[in-house]
């Protein structure tokens, strides 16, 4: 039930919204989609749901060709376009019911919509229309289209976009749940979000990829320097803290906290700590950085 | 097709949109078969419908474009066509349901009017003085001729995403080929060579033919074809913007 993207290219004019671009998502595996405004990673979406055609290349989903076999695809996507788009005027149950028909529900149709309102958090508001919501609310009713016939692969384009907080949480953890048995894509820009549900990511810049790794693999990958943060009690100098061994490039970051970076797989905190017992000077925090996951991504989308 | 075909009617009647044109149309309607002074049928004398049936092409001319312009265009302008086009249905699925949707109320919109049969029927001296074969023969002309104005519809509304022009352009294919082949007809260049068959390919002259009483096939045939026509124009529509 995977989704495979072999050398899809879109070309509008002289403009390449994707070039080249080839990847696989797997079941039970959550990819991340990421990349700067206009990278293309919502073209990239509305291709490999069917939406518009692609200009080279060709994406398989659960072996059905896009361009060939385009309902069998429709039968087994779930999408969560970026825009997010409602009928305004109908109520949030009739909305659903109209989804659960178009894809053939019939008397199960009812029991899913419910398990869906309950699942999206949508109990209390399921009376209402679909124009009387809020934003967060609106994003929950799109959600909930898209996992109504328990489709086997989920394209969620910023599925997370105007929650707030507590509505984050439950529906992080909804997808990394869904995420267990489905193939699911989704597009974020919030490297917390990345960090706490993908395993893989793809990155993209300007329609090609330029990252496609274990989150784990895609951080450790390009730390080639160790940043230590350390606190002292006492009030210290640059020159004091040069005689810590290793310590390449020493930063004040302010209040007795200090930034110290090294060369290679070398493990500062050790040198740090014999200073520190040397001179007497006492450590009130001790930390150690890889380079975080917005650094990477801002290296190679630059 | 069934499920937007459903869904276009509760959006219908959900909105003003649907009692709207209901009440427009029977309104409009009533006031040219009973109260204007040019047109009603009290003043005229004769037990006819033939006011109704005169005045019901200008009113649909008006009021079916009102219907049928949000059909593609509100799709298109809210992005629920994505929503649409990424579902196992085909595109004439979705033209379909809503063309039987918008044709449903036109249909509900002309129900109410068989009163006024009724009335003139009673009103007639002797009662039933009325020529029901023609009022008949009316009534199924006039559902065509609004099933053709709501293909001509759908497809203007298919063709942008603004309301308004939708409307336009509506109005004017409905008009064009209602009463601007007839005209073109009488144009001297074609008098007794094409002026028959120019004629011919306006709506006009099928309704009239229909409102005989005698339903031709020619007639239902060449509404049939009309309505075929634009239904494979609007999807040739939502095709091309895959090109």
């Amino acid at each position: 039930m995977s989704v495979q993207v072999q050398h899809l290219t879109k070309t509008y004019g002289s403009q390449k919204a994707v070039n080249d671009l080839s990847f696989e998502a797997k079941p039970g595996e959550i990819l991340g989609f990421l990349g700067p405004n206009g990278a293309g990673k919502s073209t990239a979406m509305k291709i490999i749901t069917c939406f518009i055609p692609q200009s080279e290349g060709h994406v398989k989903v659960c072996g059905f060709d896009t361009t060939e076999n385009s309902m069998e695809v429709r039968k087994r996507i779930g999408y969560l376009p970026e825009s997010n788009p409602l009928y305004f005027d109908l109520y949030v149950k009739e909305y659903l019911e109209f989804i659960a028909r178009l894809h053939g529900l019939g008397s199960e149709g009812n029991k899913r919509i419910e398990e869906m309102i309950e699942k999206t958090g949508l109990t209390r508001e399921r009376k209402k229309k679909i124009g009387q919501l809020s934003k967060g609310y609106k994003q929950r009713v799109g959600l909930a289209q898209a996992l109504l016939h328990n489709p086997d692969v989920l394209i969620l384009d910023e599925p997370t976009s105007g929650l707030d907080p507590n509505q984050l949480v439950e529906i992080r953890s909804l997808i990394k749940d869904l995420g267990k048995e489905k193939t699911v894509i989704f597009s974020t820009h919030i490297m917390q979000e990345v960090q706490a549900i993908c395993d893989r990511v793809v990155i993209i810049s300007k329609g090609k990829k330029v990252a496609d790794e274990t989150v784990e693999k895609l951080k450790s990958q390009n730390s080639k320097q160790q940043i230590i943060k350390v606190i002292f009690k006492e009030t210290l100098t640059k020159e004091k803290l040069q005689s810590v061994r290793g310590g390449l490039l020493i930063n004040s970051i302010g209040n007795n906290e200090w930034e110290l970076k090294a060369e290679g797989g070398n493990d500062l905190r050790e040198e740090v700590a014999i200073f520190a017992k040397k001179n007497d000077y006492t450590i009130l925090s001790l930390t150690k950085e890889s380079f975080s996951l917005e650094e990477v991504f801002q290296k190679l989308t630059k | 097709m069934i499920s937007i075909f459903r869904k276009e009617i509760n959006v219908f009647f959900s909105s003003l949109i649907g009692y709207i044109a209901l009440s427009v149309f029977l309104v409009g309607i009533g006031l040219f078969v009973w109260i204007f002074p040019d047109t009603n049928v009290l003043d005229y004398g004769f037990a006819t419908l033939d006011t109704l049936f005169f005045t019901a092409p200008w009113v649909f001319m008006f009021l079916i474009p009102a219907i049928t312009m949000r059909s593609f265009s509100e799709e298109i302008g809210l992005g629920t066509i994505e929503l649409l086009a990424t579902r196992p249905l085909t595109d004439l699925d979705i033209i379909l349901g809503k063309y039987f949707a918008a044709l449903v109320l036109v249909v509900f919109s002309v129900l109410p009017t068989f009163i006024f049969f009724y009335s003139i029927y009673q009103l007639g001296s002797p009662v039933g003085n009325i020529d029901t074969g023609a009022a008949w023969g009316s009534y199924i002309g006039l559902v065509f001729l609004g099933a053709a104005f709501v293909a001509i519809g759908i497809f203007a509304s298919s063709l942008t995403k603004n309301q308004i022009v939708a409307f336009i352009l509506a109005v004017f294919f409905c008009f064009f080929f209602f009463i601007a082949f007839e005209s073109l007809s009488k144009l001297s260049v074609f008098y007794a060579t094409a002026d028959d068959m120019i004629e011919m390919l306006g709506i006009n002259a099928h309704y009239v033919s229909i409102s005989r009483g005698v339903v031709d096939t020619r007639d239902v045939i060449y509404f049939l074809s009309l309505i075929t026509l634009f239904i494979s124009f609007t999807k040739v529509s939502l095709e091309s913007r895959k090109w």
